[in-house]
């Protein structure tokens, strides 16, 4: 084993009935990462997460851990934690009894037990509640009991679904510093699996980015949302303007189009709407929505190549509803494509 | 106009109550009659046929025979039905409608039939033992509303706690006992009881199977009363209704029951 394969999947096959979930997937994890799956739904980021887990059969390919296949071990003697998106607490047991559960399972009695559990609890602030029934907990509470659950196992890996999606917005920042804590104080590799770009940007090291059952990238956060490799993963990433190249042109709904400077040899070209420029340039448009954002002004432009979202700074003049203007899509600041779907 | 309204409404309450409680009312109070026979008003105030029905014997061995029934075709029902309620509501099988339109079967069917058709041709071409054949129905009439009860409670519990039971070291087996079964408690002491109350109750299957020296409760008395007309079946009945208030309280004061039903 090598570090940077801690955890590997090698050619794995997935499949839900006759129909196949993830084909032949490869993937290397190194050992206390904090990785991201992202994806839409039905992108197979949860099922590949399940079958880490052992909770899904493997149809073919292997799973590797520290070393050793798991592939056909059972889920229950895998050392893989899993927090689940609802957190599955067992709703019949006090909050110190489901961070108990797998412990006392493992033959943990009496004060090294307590102890543990204790220091389990302490370590997600909810040394207070151990008395509790999870349905007395917010939902907060309650994921951060999951995570205790599954931590004082000492995983060797840690999946988390979706962990933030259930929070509001104020505990998803105070659950984001949370598992980036926990991440950093035991070095746990880390896999989670989320639909939402700006939880993998902020959390992971490194962003896996799945469509349909296949990596369409892997890179870090910067790499992810600045320089994303196709058409997809801009899409994905916040980039608005997205277009194929053919020939050095733009390939738009009103034709081939030369840009303002030669762009770079890739199959497609994708702009943030903060990329584009407004009131120079060859292209003509008409205002057809305006929205204040604060720092910024976002436009919808009805123009003869389609639709394009521009953004610019609150401070420069606003364009009304319905006005004429010119615009620029710069391709030295696009980002070139390698594929295009 | 306004008056004879206002007065309807209350009028009909008072007459259902009345329908559905007098009758009950009117046997307790005859197991209390002085008299020779079964009639109403009461004639004087005696307790001497409550304490009759202790003495006999036929009496003692029915009810024997229903508590084996309710209680041993509730278990067995339950032994049956936890785990298939728990396949019906986790797997998506196929034929799973047409098991649960099977083991609801004996509800809709009418008794009569079912008794019929089981003591002609099972009980009788088999050479099935009384009892035996007794213990099979009563377990066949009960197991719908065991899978019933069960499968509502299951379906109210999240299926993802058996995994997370899994991933914390337990096997598949030990989940569904440590997670699954104390969170379904609730629902299977409900089934316990409602199949309990429903095999004590039974008349026309139990007519059918019943034989020479082996009777459920509620044949004996019918059989009594064909020959003795004392009040000592009201105080029988009234007894039987007691214990079944004492079940239902119990459970609904130390359980919840009508949580689940």
């Amino acid at each position: 084993m090598s570090d940077a394969s801690y955890l590997s999947l090698q050619k794995l096959t997935l499949t839900y009935g006759d129909s196949p979930a993830v084909p032949d997937l490869d993937l290397d994890i190194r050992k206390g990462e904090l990785i991201a799956l992202l994806g839409p739904s039905g992108c197979g980021k949860t099922t590949t997460m399940r079958a880490i887990a052992g909770l899904m059969p493997v149809k073919s390919g292997r799973v590797r851990l520290d070393g050793s296949d798991i592939t056909r071990v059972p889920a229950n003697k895998r050392a893989v934690g899993l927090v689940f998106q609802s957190y599955a607490l067992f709703p019949h047991l006090s909050v110190y009894e489901n961070v108990a559960f797998g412990l006392k399972l493992k033959g943990m009695r009496g004060q090294e037990l307590d102890a543990k559990v204790q220091s389990g609890l302490k370590s997600v602030g909810l040394s207070n509640f151990a008395n509790r029934r999870p349905a007395e907990l917010s939902g907060g509470q309650q994921q951060r009991v999951a995570l205790a659950r599954s931590m004082v196992m000492e995983p060797k890996v840690l999946l988390l679904d979706e962990p933030l999606s259930n929070l509001d917005a104020r505990l998803r920042l105070e659950m984001r510093t949370e598992l980036q804590r926990v991440q950093k104080e035991t070095g746990v590799t880390m896999i989670f699996v989320t639909h939402d770009q700006a939880e993998a940007l902020a959390l992971a090291d490194r962003i896996v980015v799945m469509k349909s059952g296949k990596i369409e990238q892997i890179g870090s956060p910067e790499d992810i949302y600045n320089r994303p490799t196709s058409s997809f993963v801009a899409d994905f990433v916040g980039f608005e303007n997205i277009f194929p190249l053919e020939n050095g042109k733009l390939k738009t709904s009103g034709g081939l189009i030369n840009l303002s400077s030669q762009p770079p040899s890739a199959a497609g070209l994708a702009w943030r709407p903060r990329m584009v420029t407004l009131g120079i340039g060859p292209f003509r448009g008409t205002v057809r929505g305006t929205s204040f954002a604060g720092d910024s002004r976002e436009y919808l432009l009805d123009t003869p190549i389609g639709p394009i979202k521009a953004e610019v700074e609150a401070s420069q003049p606003a364009y009304a509803l319905g006005a004429e203007l010119v615009f620029d899509l710069p391709a030295e600041k696009a980002a070139p494509l390698a594929r295009f779907a | 106009m306004t008056v004879a309204r206002s007065l309807f409404i209350p009028l009909v309450l008072f007459l259902v109550i009345a329908f559905l409680i007098g009758p009950f009312l009117i046997i307790v109070a005859a197991s209390f009659s002085a008299g020779e026979t079964l009639a109403f008003p009461p004639q004087g105030f005696s307790l001497r046929w409550i304490a009759k029905v202790f003495t006999v014997e036929s009496f003692r061995a029915s009810f024997g025979m229903s508590m084996f029934l309710a209680i041993g075709g509730t278990l067995a029902a339950l032994v049956l039905g936890i785990p298939a309620s728990y396949a019906l509501s986790r797997y998506k099988l196929p034929g799973a409608e047409i098991v649960r339109t099977i083991v609801s079967a004996p509800i809709i069917v009418p008794g009569i039939i079912v008794g019929l058709a089981l003591l002609r041709y099972i009980v009788v071409p088999f050479q099935i033992g009384i009892t035996l054949a007794l213990f099979m129905a009563h377990t066949a009439l009960i197991l719908p509303y065991a899978v019933r009860v069960v499968s509502a409670s299951l379906e109210n519990l999240r299926s993802d706690i058996e995994e997370a039971a899994v991933l914390l070291g337990s096997s598949r087996l030990g989940a569904f006992f440590r997670v699954v079964m104390p969170n379904i408690r609730g629902g299977i002491l409900s089934a316990f009881i409602l199949g309990f109350v429903t095999s004590f109750n039974q008349v026309p299957v139990s007519l059918f199977l019943s034989g020479p020296g082996v009777r459920t409760m509620p044949i004996d008395m019918i059989a009594y009363m064909e020959i003795v007309f004392d009040p000592s079946v009201a105080a029988l009945s009234s007894l039987l209704a007691l214990m079944s208030i004492g079940i239902v309280f119990a459970a609904e004061r130390f359980l919840g029951f009508s949580r689940y039903v």
